[in-house]
């Protein structure tokens, strides 16, 4: 990568250029910071005008408290749903590539195999989870199986796609020098497969939660649950608002997590080769 | 001084080879050529007249409808090193590690090879930029890490395909010199496809002259001038007039492929 090191004198211009981009930088945090500071201002005041009961909005403050208070069960819960959404996401990973290393290692496999993946892909899974719920007992696989099937379909097909979008003559090139099928898979192949897969892990992160979640919740109903997902169901039926609130934005935050650590993860591994991590240069 | 034209043994025979793909293009037609030991052949002309097909052809990436390839000498797939248009690197790899690539392939280790990568890098004039990555390069020294890849397997044959086509005059020019320089001293055989008059003269002992629709060969003229050539070659009068002749032949070439050919 090219460092980038600032003349000692700079042109009007380039120095106009300079500090824009510095203000850019700023206000790319600062603003969304201040929108959010004054969007929790205005739930407060919305609360106090309105004289709303703290069991139907409580007031931010009070969120905050709770989150405090209910601190030991919240987080308590909050692990047992990370280990479902990590885990599946694990599987996801694992399963999603290894099926598209098998799909590109023959058309047949892809042609016969693909519309499966589909289908699973847009079956709700709240609809397939009461036959889930039917067949498999325990309590961990269960919710583990319906949030990996909400995640693996985003890193097959866009691995997948990786995989195939080889260019032509990198591929007749390894043709020429008597590349094995695992040669090609191994330098070739998976190396450009690598920020088609980033892109997609990067949706399967969000999509794992949101799976361990929904699946906890479907679960949850039925009172064998420990997630979050069940302490906003619990939190629900006993008008607990201020919990369900602290549930809720625990849930939040850890998606947002789960997208910046794996946005980071993709930047790092891309950063020198791929144009999609390149700075943009004006 | 090297040996030149039709002096090498003869290495590969091209007879009555000819080309047609599956949506009925005839790219080649009836071509038939040899190319010795030693070459710098260049196959020379417009555009869409089968110059790369051949080039796949004699690469073994594809094989002919009809005719057939002679091979004098047993060369496999091994021996030949391919340059492509771009220089088709892999782009999250190292210089070292793009140029390692054929080696690795087959199952040389990184520290035996890098006496042999290092070396090349240094006859492009790369060395130091053993760490860099494609995109950190500029065109003319990603192209020098292409040849410097083609080479690294020591090949007795090597195929490029248009190279410098996509860059500036400055670098072709310069990538033309260290091309020679390479070529003389290693005596690898060559075959060099170019839509450019002064480059073919230049480079080349043999010109091989094609013409489109269908791609075949029109005329071959031999460009007798001694290497080493030169900054002094490029603007004498010898020079000159190879090009002339070439551009004349070229004309011709196109002007035929105009009239109504067997169909
Ligand atoms: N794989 C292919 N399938 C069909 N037609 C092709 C293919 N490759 C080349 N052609 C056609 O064959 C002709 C010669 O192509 P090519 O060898 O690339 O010419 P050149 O390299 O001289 O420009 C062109 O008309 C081109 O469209
Ligand atoms: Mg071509």
């Amino acid at each position: 990568m090219v460092i980038e090191t600032l003349p000692a004198r700079l042109d009007p211009e380039e120095a106009k250029r300079v500090r824009q981009e510095r203000l850019e930088r700023i206000g790319s945090w600062l603003l969304p910071l201040l929108i959010m500071l004054f969007a929790i201002w205005l739930w407060d005041r919305i609360c106090v005008w309105n004289e709303i009961p703290r069991y139907i909005l409580p007031r931010p403050h009070v969120v905050a408290q709770t989150l405090y208070t209910d601190a030991a069960l919240l987080f308590g819960s909050l692990l047992v749903t990370l280990k479902i959404t990590f885990l599946s996401l694990l599987l996801a990973v694992i399963g999603g590539v290894g099926l598209a290393v098998l799909f590109t290692q023959s058309k047949w496999v892809e042609m016969s195999f693909f519309p499966f993946a589909i289908v699973l892909q847009v079956t709700p899974i709240v609809a397939i989870f009461p036959l889930i719920n039917i067949y498999v007992d325990n309590q961990t696989a269960k919710l583990l199986l319906c949030s990996w099937i909400v995640a693996f379909f985003p890193i097959l097909s866009n691995t997948t796609l990786g995989l195939n979008s080889v260019d032509r003559n990198l591929r007749d090139l390894f043709r020429l020098n008597g590349a094995t099928r695992w040669q090609k898979l191994r330098h070739l192949r998976l190396p450009a497969a690598m920020p088609y897969f980033l892109g997609g892990l990067k949706i399967a992160g969000g999509l794992s939660l949101i799976g361990a979640v929904v699946a906890e919740f479907v679960a949850g109903s039925s009172g064998q649950s420990s997630g979050l997902a069940s302490r906003i169901i619990e939190a629900g039926y006993r008008l607990n608002a201020p919990r369900l609130f602290a549930a809720l934005i625990l849930i939040s935050l850890t998606g947002i997590l789960i997208f910046l650590v794996l946005s980071l993860v993709s930047h790092l591994l891309l950063r020198r080769w791929h144009e999609s991590a390149l700075k943009q240069e004006r | 001084m090297r040996n030149l034209n039709g002096s090498g043994s003869p290495l590969l025979d091209l007879r009555n080879v000819g080309k047609t793909f599956s949506n009925g293009v005839s790219a080649l037609r009836d071509v038939n050529l040899t190319i010795r030991e030693g070459d710098f052949l260049s196959l020379l002309g417009p555009s869409g007249c089968g110059k790369s097909t051949a080039l796949r052809l004699i690469a073994g990436l594809t094989t002919p409808t009809t005719g057939a390839l002679d091979w004098h000498k047993a060369l496999g797939g091994d021996c030949t090193g391919f340059v492509f248009q771009e220089p088709t690197l892999l782009p999250w790899a190292s210089v070292f590690d793009n140029v390692w690539l054929p080696l690795r392939l087959r199952g040389v280790s990184r520290e035996k090879a890098a006496p042999a990568v290092s070396e090349l890098l240094e006859r492009v004039h790369l060395t130091g930029f053993e760490n860099a990555v494609p995109r950190e390069l500029s065109g003319g020294m990603k192209m020098r890490v292409s040849i410097a890849r083609a080479l690294v397997t020591k090949p007795r044959l090597l195929l490029m395909d248009e190279p410098f086509a996509a860059l500036d005059e400055i670098t072709r020019f310069k990538l033309n010199d260290d091309l020679l320089e390479l070529w003389q001293d290693q005596r690898f055989t060559v075959v060099f496809v170019t839509h450019s008059v002064f480059e073919s003269v230049f480079l080349s002992n043999r010109i091989v002259i094609m013409a489109a629709r269908p791609g075949r060969v029109s005329g071959e003229m031999t460009v007798d001038a001694a290497y080493p050539r030169d900054e002094k070659f490029r603007i004498s009068p010898e020079y000159a007039a190879f090009c002339l002749r070439a551009s004349e032949a070229l004309n011709a070439a196109m002007n035929s492929a105009s009239e109504p050919h067997g169909h």
